[in-house]
């Protein structure tokens, strides 16, 4: 995983989280999905698949249960990319 | 919070979906009449929320068979299948479930949440990938997850999606199997098995079909999809339940891999549970008989299916995409899903109420269940109320 990578993908995280979250959060790598964003568990799911559309990748979801932040959302899938 | 206090946390947003008093889940049922019908509370109620596609909760045929097995058997097993839990109708019903599929090999489960996660949990583990559809039965999610496969969902019966992820999986396609089910238990609708089929060939993957619900609807003689679609020699293992269209408790698993038997060694839902009762096996096995010679009952049960279907789709109601024995009205919010379940009840018409999380899409539903000793009457009867609580409830 190179961190230009990295940066893009948090990057692109963000920008599609913000669309979904209310206006006056502000969404860094260090945001928790759960409890900083209140966004209900389907448009989380549905973002999700998005997500793996944008990076043509499927994301276990078992994976998924491990992860609370952006940072680790981000970390997740360049280790998924990188595999496939 | 401490784990009691979590426990609160869930029930206090359980009593703000459902207010004080209303009973909708867990209802007592206090007295069976038949199977259609029994009692709730005061009222006798008309029973259009059970599994029992078939009808058969009360054959003379099963009910003769589970007493001579309690008489001559006693009332347990009291062991697993592999100590002392295989009493000759275990194996029995296993060739006859073998049989039934034209399979080398068939498995018998204590339940058919068990029979799921035995399969599955003993087919994949670390390092092999499961493929499961958005809306699988939570047997099949929990025998994912006992597992230790990576889990991976589909789009509800979205083969493009479906094909986008198999292709994404590259050379580990091959080390994946196809969950799927016959008929889904939330919308009723129906897996497309011949799409499915083509693509787990293309991409070479192992395929589990789940007939909990298509067991004794779907096929000439009640095999479930794979014979409705004539793709019985594709699909690799089926899995099902003795509790719905079989009426007893249970679950198997058929397939013609000989393999199959080898789960009996390393399968824990499977080892370390008591086998089911001997009374349990025998009504099973005469339902079975009467499943497989059922065509009349399902020929019955079919033209229920459309009659329900077609008169709340007429109503206006919002429906799953084909009629079934399954048909579930979609609402969107929990209060009017509650407001019909409740006074459905108090027309004394007993149906399913699923809310969310467990409905898909954050939707929620007022399931019926038809089945083959509904009378045309009683059905005409339910799609009438049906109509009169559309307007009073939905349009006022
Ligand atoms: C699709 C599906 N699979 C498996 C099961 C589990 O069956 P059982 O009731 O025998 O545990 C059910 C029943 O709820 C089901 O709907």
């Amino acid at each position: 995983m190179t961190d230009n990578n990295y940066d893009e993908i948090v990057q692109l995280l963000c920008d599609r989280l913000s669309s979904l979250a209310s206006a006056d959060v502000n969404i860094t790598a260090e945001t928790n999905l759960i409890s900083d964003l209140s966004i209900d568990s389907i448009k989380l799911l549905n973002l999700i698949m998005e997500i793996e559309d944008a990076f043509d990748i499927s994301i276990p979801i078992n994976a998924l249960a491990d992860v609370q932040t952006v940072h680790e959302l981000a970390c997740l899938i360049a280790k998924i990319k990188s595999a496939s | 919070m401490n784990l009691l206090e979590k426990l609160d946390a869930a029930a206090a947003a359980r009593k703000a979906m459902l207010p004080e008093g209303v009973g909708a889940f867990g209802i007592p049922i206090e007295e069976v009449y038949s199977a259609t019908e029994a009692r709730i509370g005061e009222r006798r109620v008309l029973l259009l929320g059970t599994n029992n596609y078939l009808g058969l909760t009360f054959a003379p045929e099963c009910i003769e068979a589970a007493h001579k097995a309690l008489d001559e058997e006693g009332t347990g097993t009291t062991g697993s299948r592999m100590a002392n839990g295989s009493y000759y109708g275990h194996r029995a019903l296993e060739r006859e479930f073998a049989d039934f599929y034209d399979c080398c090999s068939g498995i018998v489960f204590t339940t058919g949440y068990q029979a799921n996660l035995g399969t599955i949990s003993g087919l994949v583990g670390r390092g092999d990938t499961v493929l499961i559809d958005g809306d699988s039965h939570a047997s099949i999610f929990d025998g994912c997850i006992l597992s230790g496969a990576e889990i991976i969902r589909f789009k509800h019966n979205d083969m493009a999606d479906m094909e986008k992820r198999l292709r994404r999986l590259g050379g580990r396609a091959e080390t994946t199997l196809i969950i799927v089910e016959g008929i889904y238990s939330m919308l009723g609708d129906q897996a497309p098995l011949p799409e499915i089929v083509e693509l787990k060939n293309k991409y070479n993957c192992t395929l589990l079909l789940d007939e909990a619900h298509s067991l004794g609807v779907l096929g000439e003689t009640g095999q479930g999809l794979v014979e409705k679609t004539g793709l019985l020699k594709e699909v690799d293992f089926i899995t099902g339940t003795f509790s719905k269209s079989l009426c007893s408790i249970g679950g198997f698993c058929v397939s013609n891999h000989p393999q199959l038997d080898q789960l009996r060694y390393v399968s824990h839902p499977y080892i370390f549970t008591a086998s089911p009762s001997p009374a349990t096996i025998a009504s099973t096995r005469a339902a079975l008989q009467l499943l497989r010679n059922g065509s009349d009952l399902r020929k019955q049960l079919w033209k229920n299916c459309t009659q329900l279907y077609t008169r709340l789709k007429e109503t206006g109601y919002i429906l799953g995409p084909e009629p079934g024995p399954v048909i579930a009205a979609i609402l969107d919010s929990p209060k009017q899903a509650l407001q019909i379940w409740h006074r459905l009840l108090e027309n004394n018409i007993y149906v399913n109420l699923i809310l969310p999380p467990a409905a898909p899409d954050g939707k929620s539903l007022v399931r019926c269940s038809v089945n083959a000793a509904h009378t045309t009457e009683q059905i005409a009867h339910v799609g009438e109320t049906f109509a009169k609580l559309y307007h009073e409830v939905l349009q006022p």
